[in-house]
């Protein structure tokens, strides 16, 4: 069984970081888990926590008045799960929901954010990797939007 | 080996409708129905898996629809249609006991037999899976002959994924590595929410001796074929069904030309390799 040291470490947000920078990083995680259906965070929550996901599956839920919440996106082993801990308001814009049971790893937003102010290099390099999360979300939205399945086939 | 009546070009048998009345109906999403054909007289067509049957609701016009029955062991005709325009409108609006007309097999079929001893990934996207069924059916019935088998199916919403509990039952009753994935669920969905291109990196398969079939609209096949490719499955051993408007069914019209070939004569399943460059080309 893989040290929490070793998970971190060769996850690829975190991959390739300083052995000082990883020792910090490790320092601000525990290790969590949740039955199927529970619920991990609700929008509006403060953005104190982001998660890597080492086992199962989490689902991203939107509410939407007077209908069911409309599930948008799901993320599965080997994903991070957060990255509103990085970008003021700090504030959570989804449900999310473990959808059957996960193990993850969970690390304190607001201790790295404190971090991250004082440890520029720290902050860049974790602000170019959320950067690349970010960036691979829009893509997908934007996919999304092209509707890919919506134009005829035979 | 499959019939085809592509190569008897001028033909009266190719170009005269047959007349087949729809024996079952079955509404599969809000505008997709399935309906299944009897011949009104003589033997059925036997159409091979990838190939099309020219289907003429009469009074209105004709359509090509893929074929989606199992053709190891149908003996009806079994055709998956979008009612999105005027004939495809009046062929689902068709009720038990309805005649149209039918002509066909037309194209060729997926490569199955090469397939052999080979892994299949096979991905389809809303209602490109009826094209596939065919082929699916056979891996199914002749499992022993194929390596891993991956099916892939991503759709809008859960409702518009057609065949689902047929799809669910090969995963319980068959090896198949299945996965489904929506654009937007409920929090009822129990699979996946994104683009099915999410579904290929952590596919399982031996990309250097694996085929790959996609169906699905054209830009989502594109995105599928790029994400094949970069888990190193060639170009070559991507097969994909085309969709044009195809009108004669036999290369003599032209309507479905793209570049140097014609679709209905050549195709419809081409490899990535022969059409990636043609469907780069906006005017085609």
């Amino acid at each position: 069984m893989k040290t929490l040291d070793a998970v971190i470490a060769e996850s690829p947000v975190f991959f390739g970081l300083t052995q000082e920078q990883l020792e910090f990083i490790v320092g601000c995680a525990q290790n969590v888990h949740f039955e199927e259906g529970q619920r991990i965070v609700k929008a509006g929550d403060s953005a104190d926590t982001f998660y890597l996901i080492r086992m199962g599956e989490v689902a991203l839920d939107l509410d939407v008045p007077n209908k069911k919440p409309v599930r948008i996106d799901t993320v599965e082993a080997g994903q991070v799960v957060g990255w509103s801990w990085l970008i003021p308001p700090y504030e959570w814009k989804y449900d999310v929901t473990a959808t059957e049971l996960v193990r993850a790893v969970a690390f304190d937003g607001a201790c790295l954010r404190g971090k991250c102010d004082t440890d520029t290099a720290l902050g860049y390099e974790l602000l170019s990797r959320f950067a690349l999360i970010l960036v691979g979300r829009l893509q997908a939205t934007r996919f999304r939007l092209l509707d890919i399945y919506g134009t005829d086939t035979h | 080996m499959a019939q085809t009546l592509t190569e008897t070009a001028g033909s009266l048998e190719a170009m005269t409708p047959v007349p087949y009345a729809v024996t079952a109906k079955r509404q599969d999403t809000y505008d997709t129905w399935t309906l299944e054909l009897e011949p009104q007289n003589g033997a059925p067509i036997v159409p091979g898996p990838g190939q099309f049957n020219m289907l003429y609701a009469f009074g209105v016009g004709e359509v090509p629809i893929s074929n989606a029955g199992n053709f190891d062991t149908d003996e009806r005709l079994v055709h998956t249609i979008r009612a999105v325009g005027a004939v495809t409108k009046a062929l689902c609006a068709a009720e038990v006991g309805t005649v149209i007309g039918v002509r066909g097999p037309f194209g060729n079929t997926w490569p199955i037999e090469d397939a052999k001893g080979k892994d299949v990934v096979i991905v389809a996207g809303g209602i490109g899976l009826p094209p596939l069924r065919p082929a699916i059916y056979h891996v199914l019935k002749n499992r022993k002959d194929y390596g891993r088998f991956v099916l892939l199916y991503g759709a809008r919403t859960p409702s518009d994924m057609v065949f689902l509990d047929e799809v669910k039952s090969w995963q319980c009753n068959y090896d198949v590595d299945l996965d489904l994935i929506v654009d937007a669920g409920d929090t009822d969905w129990k699979g996946k929410v994104g683009l099915v291109t999410k579904l290929i990196p952590p596919a399982e398969f031996d990309a250097d001796d694996a085929r790959g079939f996609i169906v699905g609209p054209e830009i989502m096949m594109k995105f599928v074929a790029q994400e094949l490719i970069n888990r190193d499955l060639p170009a070559e051993s991507i097969y994909v069904s085309l969709e044009r408007t195809m009108r004669c069914g036999v290369g003599l019209c032209g309507h479905c030309q793209v570049g140097p070939t014609i679709v209905c004569r050549d195709g419809a399943v081409y490899t990535w390799a022969e059409v990636e460059n043609l469907l780069a080309v906006k005017e085609l």
